[in-house]
Parts: C-alpha cells; sequence; structure tokens
C-alpha cells in the first residue's frame, strides 16, 4: 500500500469522504474553544487592552497563509514530477483559500494596528510581505482562470509557483533590507513571540491548530468539487464526441 | 542564434515595430509626475531616483507581451520550436532583444529625464549604474511572463498581473542603490543583490520559460 | 533512409483522436494523409513533428530530421522575402537560399516586404523554407492551401525532386496535387473513446 494510491481521484474521493466529517467537526470544536477561551476568559493586557486578543485571528491566519502556498508548492511539485491530476486539483483548491488567509491577515493586522500605531496601514516588512504575498495568490489563480485546457493549466500554474516561491522568498528578504533602510530604528512591527504569554498562548494553540483543521477540511472539499467537475468535464466531452 | 536576434532587431526597427514606444512612455510617466506632485524642486530631487525606477519598470512592461504572442500567432514559434535551436537559447535571445530595445534606451535616456525631475549632481552615474544593472533582470522576468501567457487570447493584462509582483526584489534593490548612491551612503549591498537578481534569473528562469512554452504549444 | 511510426496514439486537448497509427515509409516515397475534417491530421502531424508528446507508440527517427510546415507560414510582414527566408536558412545552418527561391518562383519578389505579398505568394515562400531546413523528412498541413495551379505545379515538382534526393514525404490534404503517391486514410484509426482505458480515465 503506498502513499500514492490516495492520488488516484477514485481512492481519493472514498477517502476524503470518509475524513472530511471528521476534520470539520473537530476544526470546529477547536475554534469555538480557542476563541471563545481567548475571547472571553483571559485578561486585558496592560498596554494594549482588549486589543490584543485580535491575535487569535491574526496570528493563525498569517500562519495557514503562507502554509498554503507551501502546500501549493509541494503539491505542484508532486503533479510536475509524478502527473497525479489529484495533486494539481489540490493546489488549485488550496490558493483562494490561501487567499482568503492572506486577506484575514491583512484586514486584522490594520483593525489591530490602528489603535497601536494610530494608523491603518504602515509599510512595516511584516505587512508589506503579507502585501505581495496576496499579489502571488492574485496571479496564480488568475493564470488558472486564464487557461482552458486543465492539464497546460496545471502544469503553467506549478511552473509559476515554483517561480514565485523563489521570488517570494527574495521579496521578504528584500522587504527587509529596503525598510530598514528608509526608517532605521521607527520600525514598528510587533514580535508576537515575546509578547505572548502563558495566558494567551495556550489559547492561541487551540486557534492554530482550529485553523490547520479547517484549512484541510476546506481543501479537502474544494478538491473534491474540483475532481467533479473535472468528471464532468470528462462525461460532457465524451457525449459530444462519442 | 545570432540570426534570431538579428531578426528581431531588424523587425523592432522597421515600421510598426514599437521601438521607442517604450522610450516616449518613460517620457510621459516623468512629465506627468511633477503634474501630479507639484513644481517644488526639493520635492522632486528627493522622488526622483524612485519615479525613475518606476518609470522604467513600467515601459519595460510595455512591450512585454510582443516576446513571444507576434510569433506565436504567425507560426514562427512552431517552426522555431521544430528547429535545431534549444527552446532555452530561444528565450535568452528573445529577452536579450528585448532588453536592446528597451532596457537600452531606457537607460540611455534616463539622465535628461533626471534633470526633468532635479535628480541631484552626482546621481547621474548611480543612475545609470543601476538600471544597466536592472533592466535585463526585468527583461527576463518580464520574457518568462510573456511565456507563461503566450497561448492566451487576452493575456496582455493577466501578463502584467503575473509579472509585476516578481519585479518586486529588482525595484527594490534597484531604487535603494541609487537612493543611497545618490546620499553618498555605502549602496555595495543592494548593488550586489541587484547584480545576484539579473544574473540569477539569467541563469534558472530561461528554463522555466522554455518548459512554459513547450506546454504553451502542445 | 526510412521513416517508420508504430502504434502511435495521440491526443488533441486532452482526448484522444487517433490510435494504432502504424506505417513505413522508405526512401523516395510520398505518402497523402486523407480523412474528414477532424479527424486528427494536424494533430498527427504536429506529433511527429514533436510540438506534442505522442501518448502512446514510437516514431524514428526523431523530430531533428523532420521539417514541418503547418497552415501558418511563420513569415514577418516587416521583412523582405530574402530576410525571411535567410533568417530559416541561418537557423538551420544553409548557406544558398537561390535554389530555394528559384523553386519556388519567388527570384523577382526577393525585395518586396512579406507584408505586400498575395497569400499564394506568401504560402510559396512559406514552402521555400522547406528547402532550406536540409532536413530529410518533410511533413505538411494542407500545403497547396491559396496556390494557384501553376504553384501547385512548382510545388509538385519541389515534392518530387526531394523524393527523388531521397527524401520522404508526409502530406496531410483534401486537394488533388498530381502528384503519384500512396494514401492512408487516417478514418480506420479514429480513437475509440468509449473505451474505458483512456479519455481521462482516472475521472470517469
Amino acid at each position: 500500500m503506498s502513499l500514492w494510491e490516495y492520488a488516484n481521484p477514485k481512492k481519493f474521493m472514498q477517502t476524503s469522504q470518509v475524513l472530511l466529517p471528521y476534520f470539520a467537526v473537530l476544526a470546529a470544536v477547536c475554534l469555538v474553544i480557542g476563541l471563545v477561551w481567548g475571547f472571553f476568559f483571559t485578561t486585558d493586557d496592560y498596554r494594549q487592552g482588549a486589543t490584543v486578543k485580535i491575535i487569535y485571528l491574526h496570528v493563525p491566519a498569517a500562519m495557514m497563509a503562507i502554509n498554503a502556498w507551501v502546500m501549493m508548492l509541494i503539491t505542484s511539485l508532486v503533479w510536475l514530477v509524478r502527473r497525479h491530476h489529484v495533486s494539481a486539483l489540490a493546489a488549485k483548491a488550496a490558493a483562494p483559500i490561501g487567499l482568503v488567509m492572506t486577506l484575514i491577515a491583512l484586514i486584522t493586522g490594520a483593525v489591530w494596528g490602528q489603535p497601536m500605531w494610530g494608523t491603518w496601514w504602515v509599510w512595516d516588512p511584516r505587512l508589506t510581505s503579507f502585501l505581495i504575498l496576496f499579489l502571488f495568490y492574485l496571479g496564480y489563480i488568475a493564470l488558472w482562470e486564464a487557461v482552458e485546457n486543465p492539464d497546460t493549466a496545471a502544469d503553467l500554474t506549478s511552473i509559476l509557483c515554483l517561480v514565485g516561491s523563489v521570488f517570494a522568498l527574495l521579496s521578504r528578504y528584500a522587504v527587509n533590507f529596503w525598510n530598514q533602510g528608509l526608517h532605521q530604528g521607527a520600525s514598528l512591527s510587533l514580535d508576537e513571540e515575546t509578547n505572548v504569554h502563558n495566558e494567551y498562548y495556550l489559547p492561541l494553540l487551540f486557534c492554530i491548530a482550529g485553523f490547520v483543521l479547517l484549512f484541510v477540511a476546506l481543501v479537502l472539499l474544494r478538491t473534491r468539487t474540483e475532481i467533479r467537475s473535472r468528471r464532468i468535464q470528462a462525461i460532457m466531452a465524451r457525449e459530444r464526441l462519442g | 542564434m545570432i540570426a534570431l536576434l538579428i531578426r528581431d532587431l531588424r523587425q523592432a526597427t522597421r515600421a510598426g515595430g514599437g521601438f521607442g514606444l517604450a522610450l516616449a512612455f518613460f517620457l510621459i510617466v516623468t512629465v506627468l509626475v511633477p503634474f501630479g506632485v507639484g513644481p517644488e524642486s526639493a520635492v522632486l530631487a528627493r522622488i526622483a531616483p524612485g519615479v525613475l525606477w518606476v518609470g522604467a519598470l513600467l515601459a519595460c512592461l510595455l512591450s512585454l507581451d510582443r516576446i513571444f504572442a507576434l510569433d506565436f500567432e504567425d507560426g514562427s514559434l512552431d517552426l522555431l520550436a521544430t528547429a535545431p535551436i534549444p527552446m532555452e537559447a530561444v528565450v535568452v535571445i528573445k529577452a536579450l532583444a528585448h532588453w536592446l530595445v528597451t532596457g537600452v534606451p531606457l537607460t540611455l535616456a534616463a539622465p535628461a529625464l533626471g534633470v526633468l525631475l532635479n535628480l541631484p549632481q552626482g546621481g547621474y552615474g548611480w543612475l545609470v549604474l543601476t538600471l544597466a544593472l536592472g533592466t535585463p533582470a526585468l527583461s527576463m522576468i518580464g520574457t518568462f511572463g510573456a511565456a507563461l501567457t503566450v497561448g492566451l487570447k487576452r493575456g496582455g493584462l493577466l501578463l502584467s498581473l503575473l509579472v509585476l509582483p516578481l519585479y518586486v526584489p529588482t525595484l527594490i534593490f534597484g531604487a535603494e542603490a541609487l537612493t543611497r548612491g545618490l546620499a553618498s551612503l555605502d549602496n555595495a549591498t543592494p548593488l550586489l543583490m541587484l547584480a545576484g537578481i539579473t544574473f540569477g534569473v539569467i541563469a534558472i528562469l530561461p528554463f522555466a520559460a522554455a518548459a512554459a512554452i513547450r506546454i504553451n504549444l502542445r | 533512409m526510412s521513416f517508420s511510426i508504430s502504434n502511435l496514439a495521440c491526443a488533441r486537448g486532452g482526448i484522444p483522436v487517433l490510435e494504432g497509427v502504424s506505417f513505413t515509409l522508405e526512401a523516395g516515397q510520398t505518402l497523402l494523409l486523407r480523412g474528414p475534417n477532424g479527424i486528427g491530421k494536424t494533430t498527427l502531424l504536429r506529433t511527429i513533428a514533436g510540438l506534442q508528446p505522442a501518448a502512446h507508440g514510437s516514431i524514428t527517427p526523431g523530430a531533428d530530421q523532420i521539417a514541418y510546415a503547418a497552415h501558418a507560414d511563420g513569415l514577418k510582414a516587416t521583412l523582405t522575402v530574402k530576410e525571411n527566408l535567410r533568417f530559416w536558412a541561418d537557423v538551420f545552418g544553409c548557406d544558398d537560399i537561390e535554389p530555394a527561391l528559384v523553386a519556388f518562383n519567388l527570384t523577382e519578389l526577393r525585395t518586396r516586404l512579406a507584408h505586400n505579398l498575395s497569400a499564394g505568394q506568401k504560402r510559396r515562400l512559406g514552402l521555400a523554407r522547406l528547402l532550406v531546413t536540409g532536413r530529410p523528412i518533410w511533413a505538411l498541413d494542407e500545403p497547396t492551401v491559396s496556390l494557384d495551379q501553376e504553384s501547385v505545379g512548382l510545388f509538385a515538382t519541389a515534392v518530387a525532386a526531394h523524393c527523388r534526393a531521397g527524401g520522404i514525404t508526409l502530406i496531410a490534404t483534401h486537394i488533388d496535387l498530381g502528384i503519384e503517391a500512396e494514401a492512408l486514410d487516417l478514418t480506420q484509426f479514429r480513437a475509440d473513446r468509449q473505451s474505458e482505458d483512456h479519455f481521462d480515465e482516472a475521472f470517469l
């Protein structure tokens, strides 16, 4: 029994049908525990007040925004090397989720930044990197939409994902360099890790787990939809050509 | 391979080849900026490096979709793919032709436009140097984007969407090197990074672009 | 020199069109590919030319021996006839373009821009390109579209000369070219799309 058997659409559909409800329920449980605990049963921060609680959405969303891209990178590589259709479709399915996660991270970041820094947006290296990541997601999704032949689209987007990953890392470095160059010492970046102590840490772990599970559940769901739509296309093409 | 370069250059310089279009665009962008931000010399001098770099970048972007689309439409790309030149070499030649037709004129014209924007004395050398180092990367990255979108009917807009995020590091290091050079600060790091990006993309992207073209011709 | 295809299957846009295509041509032979529109003549020729991978089967020799001519001639409108041909000659490492110009009666047009050529003249220039490739196997897709009677004659002469020199020619066409050649009807190789073992099989 090799892992690759799950790359067969039929096998994938069977397995994911069983797994999907578990992931969905676990995600809901983790999120409810984490968010309720985090929002209502932790004290306000002495410096930031209740605003600090945005952390429960902001940090997990930001993590998933990056993890979704990493997942797309891996599945794209699998598609290029092993030509498993499910892999390409999983990458396609993950992209809009990653896009939304990036958007959540950006918006919660702005909402958090407003009372803290007195402005909705600063060209902080971290925020700027996420903005660039957002653009990468947009381009990737647009390329999927633009190419008609699904295999061609999968190939081209995989190449874009590979090249894009290199440039995303490069941009991250460049942005760090750029901002440090312009606003020396005036960095407003909030380093979460040093701020968070135990009281906030445990609910945050639940939230992160919840977001991971939610992401997996959504990717499974969307991949199933993509497989079904490919199946419909295949059936329709066969009918047409008979 | 030289034949391909000569053909592309010849085409670009004949009627309707689009030679000079990028240059005119660059000029118009730089002329429009003072209308937008006001004529104060001090302000213009401060933003000149960034405006010149962004203007050059946008001018480069303008002609990207011509790189492969014309050859795709008239069937030359099919024939080139069956010719005894590796597709990787075709990509490099195409990028080189694009650079010679847009990047080089932009670099040479930039000082004149710098005068319009009150670019401080002593910045002109850096301006030419950073553009000369950076524009090859812009052409190569753009050629990769053009290769991705070659088979698409309305690829132009998508091409910009794909290529612009990829331009970010080049722009940052290019403009930063220029700004620091102007302020007489040490700009070795951004200059080296800029050169690194240029050589890196020339080494790697031809393979990605050639793969994309083969996929698109399939 | 021989050219053989065995048990070739090819697909267009992920949908199989032809399967089990097999034939062998010896030096000097010409084969006309026939069949109704959409049967896959262009797809077969593109596969032979190496532009798309075969789903199955083998082609010998490989694409580096094959000169392919498609519907589009690959001409640059702003270059002259001579410049266009010179370019392809340089790409394929051929020194002398005069024989090609003569064979397709283009000598008087050599300084004219491709933009100002008629459709038939463009086609002749596109076909002249075959002579400068120096490749032994020609794979031609509807080569005589928009050619007048006289030009079709020029084309037939060029094909005959190519074959006499030991070349092999494959022509997909509907039109009677006045060339003595075997014809192969591709209808018999139409892919069976109802069979379970291809056609996005994993998705059905």
